[in-house]
């Protein structure tokens, strides 16, 4: 090595950035849950049954600036009697690095069939979220969120 | 983990539907994210969070890393009798959290 760069070392030079480059294509890239990848997820949850649309109402705000903290809630209409009750409530999201958010498990105790928490969002997507009642039937509702700022966009 | 921070009223008539908000304070490391070296920052969520009331659960739920850093729950449950509500998280490391609260049921 005496000053003049060989063929050799910018071969090398050009391996190096090539393999960084290829690096950083990887790491923008994260692992993305696809719409198809929450339809698997909601077919575990459910085992399959059917789920209607209605009953269940997924309040989240429509617009939001920071992905990093979203407000969500989800309330169900049912009496909540030892016969007629929400027995779980499933958060799912498209396009997340994981479709699950969250899973509620709701008693008779609880009086009314309402959860709420803050969750993060990865990019503009679709939310959905199922309600098992006591009988063993599913009811859905779906939300579109726009996302400003996503979650996860910083290092 | 540090301490959390239950909203619970402290009086309820008997029969009431009470609102539970609680705040735990956790950073929820999704496992997707890198640190300053470039490497990715282990997992390490709260992924159980229970609440009895006098001894029975009315409440729990499971959590994913799509929830925010220092995750908030609500919920509501129907003040029966006078008690305790005990609250628990539980994250990755196994750690687990718990936390009581008073309730006056009139």
């Amino acid at each position: 090595m005496n000053g003049t760069p060989g063929p050799s070392l910018l071969t090398r030079r050009q391996a190096l950035a090539t393999a960084a480059g290829g690096l950083v294509l990887v790491v923008a890239r994260p692992a993305r849950a696809t719409p198809e990848a929450m339809q698997d997820v909601i077919r575990t949850f459910t085992g399959g049954a059917k789920v209607t649309e209605g009953r269940v109402k997924l309040d989240v705000t429509l617009l939001v600036e920071n992905g990093n903290s979203v407000p969500l809630s989800v309330s169900v209409d049912s009496p909540m009697t030892a016969a007629d009750h929400v027995v779980r409530i499933g958060v799912f999201n498209e396009k997340n690095p994981l479709p699950d958010v969250a899973i509620f498990n709701l008693t008779p105790r609880c009086g009314r069939a309402t959860a709420a928490t803050r969750i993060r969002l990865n990019d503009t997507q679709m939310i959905t979220a199922i309600a098992q009642m006591k009988d063993g039937s599913f009811w859905s509702d779906t939300s579109e969120v726009i996302v400003t700022l996503p979650a996860c966009v910083e290092g | 983990m540090a301490r959390a921070l239950i909203n619970v009223p402290s009086k309820a008539k008997r029969g009431d539907v009470v609102e539970i908000k609680t705040l735990m304070s956790h950073p929820m490391e999704t496992g997707f994210r890198t640190g300053s070296d470039g490497a990715l920052v282990p997992r390490n969520i709260i992924s159980r969070f229970a609440c009895t009331y006098n001894g029975e659960v009315v409440f729990s739920a499971e959590l994913f890393p799509a929830i925010s850093a220092n995750p908030f729950i609500s919920f509501t449950t129907v003040a029966t009798e006078s008690g305790t509500l005990v609250f628990s998280w539980t994250d990755d490391k196994g750690q687990t959290q718990v936390q009581t609260a008073a309730i006056t049921v009139e």
